[in-house]
């Protein structure tokens, strides 16, 4: 079953947010390990992608994300289910905003 | 030096103890502190190679009680991190693995899944997707 698929099949509210990537050399690998260590924060699952439709890759799976090699100037969406998805969303999309700055300690 | 035993520890064994080194400053840079980690590599001669001795110090230096995963580069580093883990205590030795993967991008990958606190067989998991992509 895909990813994608999974997403679909749930009922549950979705939280969305999204954010400019505006980051030299794109989501790379540290970059990629501050997101996932950010999702991880959180109880909500939390899916990232590179349209607001999908297909979305589980923004918590370091291998997942880093293979989306996504390059700079790319819009990055987060959608999330569960209680803190909201908050889990809105984080991330911050995260990239700040072009990373935030050590995943202080963040969450 | 803080103690993290929450979350799973990283031993790094490679023949080279450059390249151990420099896989522990990535995991360190890369990911954070969060993360109990110990690298070794090289022979008692100074020379390329892996020493069980020094395996057994990596574990527990690494030591968590969720468990130590061991990432090795290849031959003689997994078979001597075999025999290290049987060097532990008894009760020590069902709680560490040594993974399948990649000895530098599979450290980083496991630190990164450590550091969300994850159990000792998803941090293995992340270490070893790179391979089963």
């Amino acid at each position: 079953m895909s990813e994608c698929e999974s997403l679909a099949m749930r009922d549950e509210p979705r939280a969305a947010a999204s954010a400019m990537l505006a980051h030299e050399g794109g989501l790379h690998a540290r970059p990629a390990i501050k997101v996932v260590q950010l999702a991880k924060r959180y109880a909500a699952h939390v899916w990232i992608g590179t349209a607001a439709n999908g297909p979305w890759i589980d923004a918590k799976s370091i291998a997942r994300v880093m293979a989306m090699k996504t390059p700079n100037h790319t819009m990055l969406y987060f959608t999330a289910t569960g209680g803190d998805a909201d908050a889990a969303v809105k984080a991330l999309a911050q995260l990239v905003s700040d072009e990373f700055r935030i050590s995943p300690n202080d963040a969450g | 030096m803080r103690t993290h035993s929450r979350n799973v520890g990283i031993v790094i064994v490679s023949h080279s103890p450059d390249v151990a080194k420099g896989a522990a400053d990535m995991v360190r840079q890369m990911v954070g502190n969060d993360v109990p980690l110990a690298w070794c590599g090289g022979n008692a001669d100074g020379g390329l190679g892996t020493n069980v001795e020094a395996i057994v110090k990596a574990l527990e230096s690494a030591w968590s009680d969720r468990g130590v995963v061991v990432m090795v580069d290849m031959g003689g580093a997994e078979t001597n991190s075999e025999m290290a883990i049987e060097l532990l205590p008894e009760k020590k030795r069902p709680k560490v693995v040594v993974c399948n993967a990649p000895v530098v991008e599979g450290s980083v990958m496991a630190a990164t899944e450590s550091s969300g606190g994850s159990a000792i067989e998803k941090v293995r998991q992340a270490a070893e997707e790179l391979y089963s992509r």
